[in-house]
């Protein structure tokens, strides 16, 4: 089966005035129809970046991404239109992503007037739907976003990404603004969308225990690049890369009876203008030598365990 | 209600009695602290934990009356710290405390530091308003607050801007500490930070309490670290502790059908995947609360007693209480 996307060696750099930013650099990596890939890492390290290159949210420097096989790195105007509906997006902040003068039925039925495929009477009974869908009452169908919490709001923006029966989401840290009983909710919600309609999620999060229950794979991300690819379950078992194994051990666990040895990273993130050749990891890396200053490649190590760590089986 | 009466009297540093706290508007009156009482022992860690909205925050600034007075009010209570009624003190008098014997950190480290003064200036200011010092003394004594964060003493003269999160977060603690107080409210400390650093500012908190003695309260919504660095918790629901007691009985007995709610939807990092259980609904309106228990709405055992009548915190086991009916009938449970 053709996979549902394929990026290949997809780069994204920012010209700024202190130099060439790498947001994203050399990512390369597919995923089947019906699954979720995770996609974690710290503030900056380009994730976001990742999502919004993919959805031509952002121009791509360099690299291929493929939607079921067709090449759509460079597409004109009127197939990104036919393109963006397949391909949507679940923003973070359900405070900013919504505009404030639209309504609930509004913001939903949006899409659905683009489109301009329906009629009228069509397009409400469509938004009805699409609302009854997420969990919205009937009643909030001329409401405002202020008038709503952040559950509920998020509810909104999941409804306008599936408005137009996409096939892929991208979901850019959909629960991170939310408490957790609300936040179990929706991810509830997403997954349940997703058996329906065999929707395709990139799910984009820094917080590693939703990443780890609502993903079929994790992708790792540090500085622009990929570091560590693998089946979600696994990932936690048997973290490869000195990044995931510290990454994985700051977590605090709520539970009082788990004592774990917590790898303490020394230093700060470095910055992603100019970076040197290399691993971007080393100079927090406790394992770093002079063979790390070469450029690494993403090895399989495992089946289906990706690592971009030249001394992986080394320090294993 | 007297938390942990077992405790001794001269250990305790802080003791909160019947706090009630509303925010008035001209429509309606919010009642966002609902008679919270609860202690402290010094070189203790309580953690204060709830969703957005339920009056954490709250709390704490009424400890060291920060509150904006209108819309905010005061309307009863008693928060004694070192044998005093804070909220009798003139205003000058809180001063002195406030900084010197008590101190606060704030969530988010990108707003708490005065952008055009560079971080040094902003330790030794707190320093020289509290301790009768020469300049340079205090920029000294800045500089070794830096020092102990982790910060080397060289970025003295660095403005925010040119700090990291997890640096200015770091700064923000060592302004905190740079008096030495008894008493330090943490509210979400590290919630905007990554987990790597995180880590590293949880570890020299705990670092600091182990070597100054300071007694901790830390406001949080993860339960992992409360986990982590909390001898007591108190959950707390709509203005109102609903369960507290040692970090044991809340994680391996916590037994409040709103404490359990918030554990079961979390997803869990190592056992199997369950679904989620979600807690169905939302907060109740602080301006409109229930008639009987605030959780009832939301409850999957709520019963008729339940949606009249409101309840007291019930002592289940010594030092753990939990505000449920249930909890009274069927005791230890």
């Amino acid at each position: 089966m053709t996979p549902i996307l394929e990026v290949e060696n997809l780069k994204k750099y920012f010209y700024t005035s202190r130099g060439v930013l790498h947001a994203v650099d050399n990512v390369s990596f597919r995923m089947e129809k019906g699954t979720t890939l995770g996609v974690v890492g710290e503030s900056g390290c380009g994730k976001s970046t990742l999502g919004r290159t993919i959805l031509h949210l952002l121009d791509s420097t360099e690299g291929k991404i493929l939607f079921k096989g067709e090449d759509v790195t460079h597409v004109d105007r009127k197939k990104l239109g036919k393109l963006r509906e397949k391909m949507q997006i679940i923003f973070q902040d359900p405070f900013s992503s919504l505009n404030p003068r639209m309504s609930v039925s509004e913001t939903i039925m949006e899409p659905l007037i683009l489109s301009k495929r329906f009629s009228r009477n069509e397009m409400e009974k469509l938004t009805g739907q699409l609302m009854e869908t997420v969990g919205l009452a009937e009643r909030l169908y001329h409401s405002y976003p202020h008038e709503l919490d952040g559950g509920r709001r998020q509810r909104i923006g999941i409804a306008r990404a599936l408005a137009l029966d996409p096939e892929f989401v991208v979901c850019d840290e959909p629960v991170s603004a939310l408490d957790v009983s609300i936040q179990a909710q929706i991810l509830n919600l997403m997954q349940d969308l997703q058996e329906e309609r065999k929707l395709s999620y990139i799910f984009i999060t820094h917080d590693l225990s939703v990443v780890r229950y609502i993903s079929d794979e994790i992708c790792v991300m540090y500085l622009g690049q990929l570091v560590e690819k693998s089946p979600a379950k696994e990932l936690f078992l048997r973290p490869l890369h000195p990044y995931t194994k510290a990454l994985l051990s700051a977590i605090p666990i709520p539970d009082i009876h788990q004592k774990r040895k917590r790898i303490l990273l020394k230093g700060e993130v470095t910055s992603p203008i100019n970076p040197k050749p290399g691993c971007r990891f080393a100079s927090r890396c406790m394992y770093a030598t002079e063979q790390c200053r070469q450029e690494q490649h993403l090895q399989e190590i495992e089946n289906n365990h990706f690592v971009a760590c030249n001394r992986v089986t080394e320090i294993n | 209600m007297d938390a942990w009466k077992t405790t001794k009297e001269e250990e305790r540093i802080l003791e909160v009695e019947n706090l009630v706290v509303e925010y008035t508007s001209d429509k309606e009156v919010i009642h966002a602290v609902n008679g919270v009482s609860f202690s402290l022992n010094k070189g203790e860690t309580l953690g204060l934990v709830g969703e957005t909205g339920a009056g954490k925050t709250t709390i704490a600034k009424s400890i060291i009356r920060i509150l904006p007075d209108p819309p905010a009010k005061i309307t009863a209570g008693k928060i004694v710290f070192d044998g005093q009624n804070l909220l009798e003190l003139p205003e000058a008098s809180m001063r002195k405390v406030r900084g010197r014997k008590i101190s606060m950190i704030f969530q988010d480290p990108m707003t708490a530091l005065n952008p055009i003064f560079s971080v040094g200036n902003q330790i030794a200011e707190a320093i020289r308003n509290h301790e009768k010092v020469k300049r340079k003394e205090a920029a000294r004594k800045a500089m070794e607050m830096l020092e102990l964060v982790g910060i080397p003493a060289e970025r003295y003269d660095e403005y925010p801007h040119q700090f990291s999160g997890g640096m200015k977060q770091r700064v923000i603690i060592a302004m905190a500490l740079a008096c030495n107080p008894e008493l330090l409210l943490a509210d979400e400390p590290t919630t905007a930070l990554d987990v790597t650093i995180q880590a590293q500012v949880l570890e020299l908190m705990g670092d600091l309490k182990n070597r100054f003695g300071t007694s901790m309260i830390l406001i949080t919504h993860d339960l992992g670290v409360v986990a982590e660095v909390c001898d007591k918790v108190a959950v707390v629901y709509a203005g109102e502790i609903v369960e507290m007691g040692s970090r044991e009985d809340i994680f391996d007995f916590g037994a409040h059908p709103y404490t359990l709610g918030l554990f079961q939807s979390l997803p869990s990092l190592t056992g199997e995947e369950k679904r989620l259980k979600p807690i169905g609904g939302m907060l109740p309106n602080p301006a409109d609360l229930p008639i009987g228990c605030n959780f009832s709405p939301r409850c999957p055992y709520a019963t008729e007693q339940c949606r009249k009548e409101k309840t007291g915190l019930t002592e289940v086991r010594e030092g753990h209480y939990i505000r449920c009916f249930r909890a009274q009938k069927e005791g230890d449970k």
